[in-house]
C-alpha cells in the first residue's frame, strides 16, 4: 500500500469522523405540531413542510400531534419536544390560551416557536401565520365571479346567518373593492343560516327573483354546495355559476357537474410549507418577530407581521376542474 | 256543510290562498304551476314529518327527536351507499324506514315501560342521535360526488309531472287518512288522546298506543332522513338542525290540539303547506332578512289564534250535532 493511499484513506476517515457529527448538529429539526394526526389537511400541510426541508437542506421535520383534537394531548406533545430540544415548534392549536404556559417554557429553552392556522395566545409564541386575511378574501371572492364575467353581470350573494362575524367582515372587504370590477353588480344578499335546505330554498329564490342572474356567491362551505345543487335542480348550469369558499372534497361533486367553475380556500400545502420557512427563519437566520417585521417564507414572498405579530399568508388558493382530483382526497 | 268541510282546515286553506295570492301580487312567477309543484316538493318533507309528529301529538306526547333521527338515518344510509354503491334504492329505503322506526322504539320503549314524559325522553333521544352521527361520520360529511348517481337521482326521479318526493308525500297522506279514519289503530289514538282513562276501560292499552305512534313517527322520519340526503346531496351531522320545531309549529297551526285528542291528517298537511308557502315566498317577495324571521314566527301566531279561536266554536258544534243525532 502506497504512502499516498495510506494517506488518502486516513484524511477519508478523520473528515467521515468529524463530517458526522457535525453534520448532526446542523441538523435543523422543526416540529410540526397538528390539532390531531389523520386528518388530511395537516397530512397535506406535512407535504408543504417536507418540500421546504427539501428546499432548505439541512431540516428534518417531526410531525406530530396528539392522536384527538384535544389541548392536552397537544401540550404532551410539546413536553416531549422541549426534551427533545427540537430548535423549532410550529403548532395548529387546539386551544387558544391552554398551551400558553407549555409554549411559554418551550420559549424559555431557546426553542423558536409560532402558530399556524389555528392560533395561540400572543404571550405564547412569536408569531402567528393566518392562512389569508380579511381584505384577500373579500377581494378574492368577488375576483372569482368576476372572472367568469368579462362583459360584467349581476352577482348574488347567499351567507351564513345575518349575524356571523366571518361572512360580514368578508362582504363588507368584497364591497370596499367594488370599483375594480366595473360591470359587476350584486343585486341581492340572501341568507341560508348555513342550513342545506334554507340555502338550498335562498339560491333558488335567487335564481327565479334574478332571471339574469350570472353568479352566485357564497363565502361559506354549507352555502356554497346548496347553491350548487339548486343549480343543478334548476337546469341552470352554465348560466348561474356558484363561486365562493368551500371545502374541495365537498365541491367535488359541484365541479363535475359544472354548477360551479371555480372556488377558493387556503392550500394546506402552501400552509405547512410557510410555516416551515419562518421557523427556519427565525430559529436559524435570526429573523425578529415584531410587529412590522417582513419575514421571508421562500416561494410564498414575505410575512408582513401587524401589532399582534401576526401576518397571512397569500389569497385564498383557487380550485377547479383542473387541480379538484388532486386536492379532494386531502381535506 | 260543516262536517265534510270543518272550518279549521276552511279558515287555513283560505289562509293559504290569500298568502298565495299576497305574494304573487309582488312576485307573480310565484304561482307559475311549476313554481307551485317546486313549492309542494320543497315541502314534502315538512308534510311527512307532520303527519308522523301528528300521530304522536294526538296521543298525549310530543316526539322532538325527529330531525335528529332524520339526520342519523339520512348519514348512515349515506354511509351504505358511500360503502355499497350498487346496492339498489328499494333496499336503501327499507333500511332508512326499519332504522327510523327503530329509533321511535326507542322512544317508545322509554315512555310506555318507564312512563318517562316524553318530552324529557325525545330531547335525550335526540342528542343522543346527534351525538352518534358525529361517532360514526367522524364530523366528516358524506358528499355529493361519493354517492350514488341512483342514489342522489330517486327523489327527483319525474313521475306523471310530479318528482318522487312529492309523490310519497302524496302516498303517505293518503295512507294517513284511511289509518286514522278506517283502523283500529286510528281510531285507539284519539281515544288514547282525548280520555286516556275512558281509553283503558273500552280494552285500550294506553301505553302500548303510545309506543306504536312513536315507532310510526320514527319510520317516517327515517323515511325522511333518506329523501333529504339524497335531495340536498350532503349528509353532515346538523342537517335538519332545529327542523322538529317546524314539524311541531306545522302540527299546532294545522289545528292539532297540543293537549292531545283534536286534530286531522288535513290539518297537518295544510299546517305544513302554509309553513311551506311562507318559507318559500320570503325569498322571492325581497323582503329583508331581518324582517324574515320576525314575519315567520307572526304568521304561526296569527295561525294558531284563529285555531284557537275556531277551535272552540267547533267543540261546542260537535256536542249539538250529537245531540241531534241521538
Amino acid at each position: 500500500m502506497s504512502v499516498i493511499k495510506k494517506l488518502v484513506t486516513s484524511v477519508a476517515l478523520a473528515s467521515a469522523m468529524f463530517a458526522s457529527p457535525t453534520m448532526a448538529q446542523e441538523d435543523v429539526r422543526i416540529a410540526l405540531v397538528v390539532k390531531a394526526l389523520g386528518i388530511g389537511f395537516f397530512e397535506a400541510a406535512n407535504e408543504g413542510a417536507q418540500e421546504a426541508a427539501a428546499e432548505l437542506g439541512n431540516v428534518e421535520i417531526i410531525y406530530t400531534g396528539p392522536t384527538d383534537t384535544t389541548a392536552e394531548g397537544q401540550i404532551e406533545v410539546i413536553n416531549a419536544l422541549i426534551a427533545q430540544q427540537v430548535d423549532a415548534i410550529a403548532i395548529s392549536s387546539n386551544d387558544t390560551d391552554a398551551l400558553v404556559p407549555a409554549l411559554k417554557r418551550a420559549m424559555q429553552r431557546g426553542i423558536t416557536v409560532l402558530s399556524w392556522d389555528s392560533g395561540v395566545a400572543p404571550e405564547g409564541r412569536q408569531l402567528h401565520l393566518n392562512p389569508s386575511s380579511n381584505p384577500l378574501i373579500g377581494n378574492m371572492i368577488i375576483k372569482l365571479a368576476a372572472d367568469h364575467l368579462p362583459d360584467g353581470g349581476e352577482v348574488a350573494l347567499l351567507s351564513a346567518t345575518t349575524t356571523s362575524t366571518n361572512q360580514n367582515i368578508w362582504m363588507e372587504e368584497m364591497n370596499k373593492v367594488m370599483g375594480n370590477y366595473p360591470g359587476i353588480e350584486v343585486v341581492a344578499t340572501v341568507y341560508g343560516d348555513d342550513l342545506a335546505d334554507k340555502s338550498y330554498r335562498e339560491a333558488t329564490g335567487l335564481m327565479q327573483t334574478y332571471p339574469d342572474l350570472d353568479a352566485i356567491i357564497a363565502p361559506t362551505s354549507v352555502g356554497i354546495v346548496a347553491a350548487a345543487q339548486a343549480v343543478v335542480d334548476a337546469g341552470k348550469v352554465g348560466q348561474v355559476n356558484v363561486t365562493g369558499l368551500g371545502l374541495p372534497s365537498e365541491m367535488a361533486g359541484a365541479i363535475e357537474s359544472g354548477a360551479s367553475k371555480s372556488f377558493a380556500i387556503w392550500n394546506p400545502i402552501d400552509l405547512g410549507y410557510s410555516a416551515t420557512m419562518l421557523a427556519y427563519e427565525l430559529s436559524q437566520n435570526g429573523a425578529e418577530a415584531a410587529p412590522g417585521a417582513e419575514i421571508p417564507m421562500g416561494r410564498m414572498g414575505t410575512l408582513t407581521l401587524d401589532e399582534n405579530n401576526e401576518g397571512a399568508m397569500a389569497d385564498p388558493f383557487v380550485y377547479d376542474a383542473g387541480n379538484i382530483d388532486e386536492f379532494k382526497s386531502i381535506f | 256543510m260543516k262536517r265534510f268541510i270543518p272550518l279549521r282546515e276552511a279558515i287555513l286553506s283560505a289562509a293559504i290562498l290569500f298568502l298565495t295570492l299576497l305574494v304573487a301580487s309582488r312576485f307573480p312567477g310565484f304561482v307559475a304551476p311549476a313554481n307551485l309543484a317546486n313549492v309542494f316538493n320543497d315541502t314534502a318533507p315538512l308534510i311527512i314529518l307532520a303527519l308522523g309528529q301528528m300521530v304522536v301529538i294526538l296521543t298525549r306526547c310530543i316526539d322532538l327527536s325527529v330531525a335528529a333521527n332524520l339526520a342519523l338515518t339520512g348519514m348512515v344510509v349515506a354511509m351504505i351507499n358511500v360503502a355499497i354503491p350498487g346496492l339498489p334504492i328499494p333496499i336503501i329505503l327499507t333500511i332508512a324506514v326499519l332504522m327510523g322506526a327503530f329509533m321511535g322504539a326507542i322512544n317508545g320503549i322509554l315512555v310506555w315501560k318507564l312512563s318517562i314524559p316524553p318530552i324529557v325522553v325525545t330531547l335525550g333521544t335526540m342528542t343522543i342521535f346527534r351525538g352518534i352521527i358525529f361517532l360514526i361520520s367522524d364530523g366528516k360529511w358524506v358528499n355529493s360526488h361519493e354517492m350514488s348517481p341512483a342514489f342522489t337521482g330517486f327523489p327527483r326521479t319525474v313521475l306523471l309531472g310530479l318528482p318522487a318526493l312529492s309523490w310519497i308525500a302524496i302516498l303517505t297522506v293518503v295512507a294517513f287518512g284511511i289509518m286514522m279514519a278506517r283502523t283500529q289503530f286510528g281510531r285507539s289514538i284519539f281515544a288514547v288522546g282525548g280520555n286516556p282513562h275512558a281509553a283503558v276501560y273500552t280494552g285500550i292499552n294506553v301505553g302500548k298506543t303510545q309506543f306504536w305512534a312513536f315507532v310510526v313517527s320514527g319510520a317516517l322520519a327515517g323515511l325522511t332522513g333518506y329523501l333529504w340526503v339524497a335531495r340536498y346531496a350532503v349528509a353532515y351531522v346538523d342537517i335538519a338542525g332545529g327542523f322538529e320545531l317546524e314539524v311541531v309549529a306545522a302540527c299546532v297551526i294545522g289545528g292539532i290540539s297540543i293537549a292531545g285528542g283534536i286534530g286531522t291528517v288535513g290539518g297537518a298537511v295544510l299546517g305544513a303547506i302554509f309553513l311551506g308557502v311562507v318559507k318559500n315566498a320570503l325569498p322571492v317577495v325581497d323582503i329583508s332578512p331581518f324582517w324574515q324571521l320576525a314575519i315567520s314566527g307572526s304568521a304561526i301566531l296569527i295561525a294558531v289564534a284563529f285555531n284557537a279561536r275556531s277551535g272552540r266554536n267547533k267543540g261546542r258544534v260537535i256536542l249539538k250535532s250529537a245531540e241531534a243525532t241521538q
